[in-house]
């Protein structure tokens, strides 16, 4: 374990006119950990996901990030280049929508290759070894590596997805409700996909979902956000045994028991 | 020649020509940089090489001698029309002959005979982009060219192999200009590319519809791209051209019956006329088009 | 041989903001240690706060006053006021935990489910599973059931799992949540084997055990919860 943490995240607000986006956010990711941040739509969780992942520019506060050199880098203070430099190789950024994180009209191979080819990689037959490792750890056939994923259903595309972003060893994942819209039955596969990648990974993951059981399985530690604000935050079981703020015992309460 | 005097100079009017010739300015010292630039309307539907022809007009000169060719060939449609035109709205000499042309206008081929120094290849270009099959947006296109992002390149190459076993790419091969830009180099075969890298006459790209003008200025590297395990090759014919017997040239595909006759002959029209009066004879070539006394004992 | 548990002057109550914010007080003023190699068991009615107490110690319920002091890697931890991630390495490397059930996770086998503490704490995967092999052996589960996820398993079945799972580490602390409630007897007798190896081995043991029979065996100590009723304190 690190005595530091990966990511430090400062009084991030963000402010679309005058409507709150999210406000005074604070915390430290450190390697390895998953944070959920959980809430409603509307609660500010994507807004925050798309600060910190430099998507979207906050309005004030800081957020630094350790480098594999070790230095802490001001996420907005970079250049542009460094940040998509840093998103292509040290991060990845899973989306609910596979199609938006995926090319659609190219292989599966060459998904999972590009990001090699965009750090330099120039061996064809390295690329696709690596390309047909990655589509095996999660759950593809080989013989679909030319397939298009538009030929794909909606779970093996979110497969497809995770392997295209974790295929360059990236210390920190960024994850937009990466089981929403899937069965029950392919979710609960995925996630448990998820679950054991960032644990032999050591990968840090940030998880926005509004699924409670989503979170208890795949973080260890949650923050509840509403209306912009992180309400409460904490270890992940303790939040959801023992809810301390009024939303969230809302939130709790609100769970369907099946 | 034709009377010139409802025309200003070369069709275009002088601020559209400077306007023209700044961004080719910039092109050139940006080598293998898409510039923007106000394409004009020509007198011709886009697709028969507008972005070429406003090139042409604004670096052409009264003193110049043209030469146009499509696919190679100095008599099809495009290529005479063209060389019409330019007669008509700027009055100056045109050619069939590589070496003597000052202003060489293109679509989708490089003469077999080297260029020299003091030339310029202007190519009519369709689409300028070579990242737009795979990135449909303009603006992350532009931006990938700013970081210098193009790992994208690579995928399409990838999906060949993955496809075909090899590089299937002919013709728009892409090249890298001087380690920086990639580059669409219009779509020539990619047997053209070499003769881009470190040549010695001004290469000048025009996108009309488009709207982009890009430039490799003489003598600069242009490299094609490919893997290490795959190599950039050009195509190979196992057969010399049926007329004039070159070897190591492009050459076409001629139909010459109904019953699958076909003859492979020179895409370069003025390169196998020119050998054909030198003597060189190939296996189907008429014995009429030999000059006498040259004739080449048949091999 | 430092005391690895001192609990001192703990509360806890519920605030339920969905029912006009009324507070109900469960515990207050607990204070007790343990020390290493006995096992003592929290007695008391039911509701009397018994697992609240275990939650706290575990970081699972968060704690309104007091300390909680736990002996980890070396120094001193307030648990009841430790940042998540110093809880969860304590839970890691100090404090382990019996549950009554067993909150399984989707296609992970029952052997990989015991061996996964290990894994956790830097142990090989394959010499984590010979250990968990062993430990579900004595504890009687059917070897045809080790490749199988607990999903579907009896209650009895997930209930031996999840003790193979808390057992097989050596944290220097273990709580347990009435693990053999839902044993029959032969398993019984396996626990509190199991139990008399931890205290031998020097773990501090704190239980809840509702079985007269188990709680006589394992007991050093019986730890009266009605003492540290809210009520007392807060009248």
């Amino acid at each position: 374990m690190t005595d530091e943490p990966l990511l430090r995240v400062s009084g991030l607000s963000k402010f679309y006119g005058s409507r709150i986006g999210c406000e005074n956010v604070t915390f430290d990711l450190w390697p390895g950990e998953v944070l959920a941040v959980v809430g409603e739509s509307g609660s500010g969780k994507t807004t925050l996901l798309n600060c910190l992942s430099t998507r979207l520019l906050p309005s004030s506060g800081t957020a630094s990030y350790r480098m594999r050199d070790g230095q802490f880098r001001e996420l907005y203070r970079m250049s542009e280049a460094e940040r998509r430099f840093l998103m292509r190789t040290d991060w990845g950024f899973v989306h609910q929508n596979p199609a938006d994180g995926l090319r659609m009209t190219v292989s599966a191979g060459a998904n999972v290759g590009e990001r090699l080819m965009a750090v330099g990689d120039r061996h064809y037959g390295k690329i696709r070894a690596t390309a047909v490792d990655w589509l095996s750890r999660v759950e593809i056939d080989e013989d679909r590596i030319d397939d298009e994923p538009r030929a794909f259903s909606g779970g093996m595309r979110q497969r497809l997805q995770i392997a295209r972003n974790l295929v360059t060893g990236p210390r920190l994942v960024f994850m937009d409700e990466p089981t929403g819209g899937l069965d029950v039955s392919v979710q609960a596969r995925l996630l448990d996909l998820l679950r054991g990648l960032v644990t032999d990974l050591g990968l840090a993951a940030i998880v926005v979902t509004h699924d409670l059981a989503v979170a208890r399985l795949l973080s260890q530690r949650m923050m509840v956000m509403k209306d912009g604000r992180v309400v409460e935050s904490g270890l992940t079981d303790r939040v959801l045994d023992d809810p301390r703020a009024p939303y969230t015992q809302l939130l709790v309460s609100s769970i369907l028991q099946v | 020649m034709t009377d010139i005097a409802t025309y200003n100079f070369a069709y275009l009017d002088e601020q559209t020509k400077r306007m023209i010739r700044r961004a080719i300015l910039k092109g050139i010292a940006i080598p293998g940089y898409q510039v923007p630039f106000a394409s004009r309307e020509m007198p011709m539907p886009y697709g028969w090489g507008t972005g070429g022809v406003q090139v042409t007009a604004s670096i052409i000169g009264p003193d110049d001698v043209l030469k146009v060719i499509d696919q190679g060939a100095d008599d099809t449609t495009n290529a005479v029309s063209i060389r019409a035109f330019f007669r008509k709205v700027a009055n100056v000499a045109v050619t069939t002959d590589t070496a003597t042309a000052t202003i060489i206008q293109t679509r989708h081929r490089i003469p077999e005979h080297p260029l020299s120094a003091g030339q310029v290849l202007v190519y009519q270009v369709p689409i300028p982009e070579p990242l737009r099959f795979l990135e449909p947006r303009e603006t992350e296109t532009r931006k990938m060219h700013a970081l210098e992002e193009y790992g994208l390149m690579h995928v399409k190459l990838y999906e060949d192999i993955a496809k075909h076993g090899r590089i299937a790419t002919t013709y728009a091969y892409p090249v890298k200009v001087e380690g920086r830009y990639v580059m669409d180099p219009s779509p020539t075969p990619k047997f053209d590319n070499p003769k881009m890298h470190r040549s010695p006459a001004l290469q000048l790209f025009g996108a009309g519809r488009e709207k982009r003008i890009y430039a490799v200025p003489p003598f600069t590297d242009v490299v094609s791209l490919d893997f290490e395990d795959h190599p950039f090759e050009v195509q190979t014919f196992d057969q010399p051209c049926a007329l004039c017997a070159a070897e190591n040239v492009y050459l076409d595909e001629v139909i010459l019956d109904d019953h699958g006759g076909h003859m492979f002959v020179c895409s370069d029209t003025d390169h196998c006329e020119k050998r054909r009066a030198d003597g060189h004879r190939g296996h189907l070539a008429p014995e009429s088009h030999l000059a006498p006394g040259k004739m080449e004992p048949a091999q | 041989m430092p005391t690895p548990l001192v609990v001192s002057d703990v509360a806890k109550s519920f605030t339920m903001h969905l029912r006009d914010g009324i507070k109900l007080p469960v515990v207050a003023g607990v204070s007790f240690s343990i020390r290493a190699g006995e096992c003592a068991v929290l007695g008391g009615p039911s509701g009397a706060g018994k697992s609240s107490i275990l939650k706290m110690l575990y970081g699972n319920y968060a704690v309104d006053e007091g300390q909680i002091i736990v002996q980890h890697e070396g120094g001193l931890i307030d648990l009841a006021n430790a940042s998540p991630r110093t809880v969860l390495a304590v839970r890691r490397q100090t404090i382990g935990y019996v549950s009554q059930f067993l909150r399984t996770v989707p296609r992970v086998s029952a052997l990989d489910v015991v061996a996964e503490p290990l894994v956790e704490r830097g142990e090989e995967r394959e010499s984590a599973r010979e250990k968990a092999r062993a430990l579900l052996a004595q504890l009687n589960l059917p070897e045809k059931l080790w490749a199988l996820p607990p999903a579907t398993f009896s209650g009895g079945e997930q209930q031996r799992v999840n003790i193979a799972r808390g057992f097989i580490t050596e944290h220097p602390v273990l709580l347990l949540d009435e693990p053999t409630a839902s044993l029959d007897a032969k398993n019984r007798d396996v626990v509190v084997a199991l139990i008399a190896e931890k205290k031998a081995a020097g773990v501090a043991l704190l239980g809840i055990f509702h079985d007269q029979d188990v709680r006589d065996a394992v007991a050093d100590r019986i730890i009266d919860v009605t003492s540290f009723a809210a009520g007392k304190i807060a009248a």
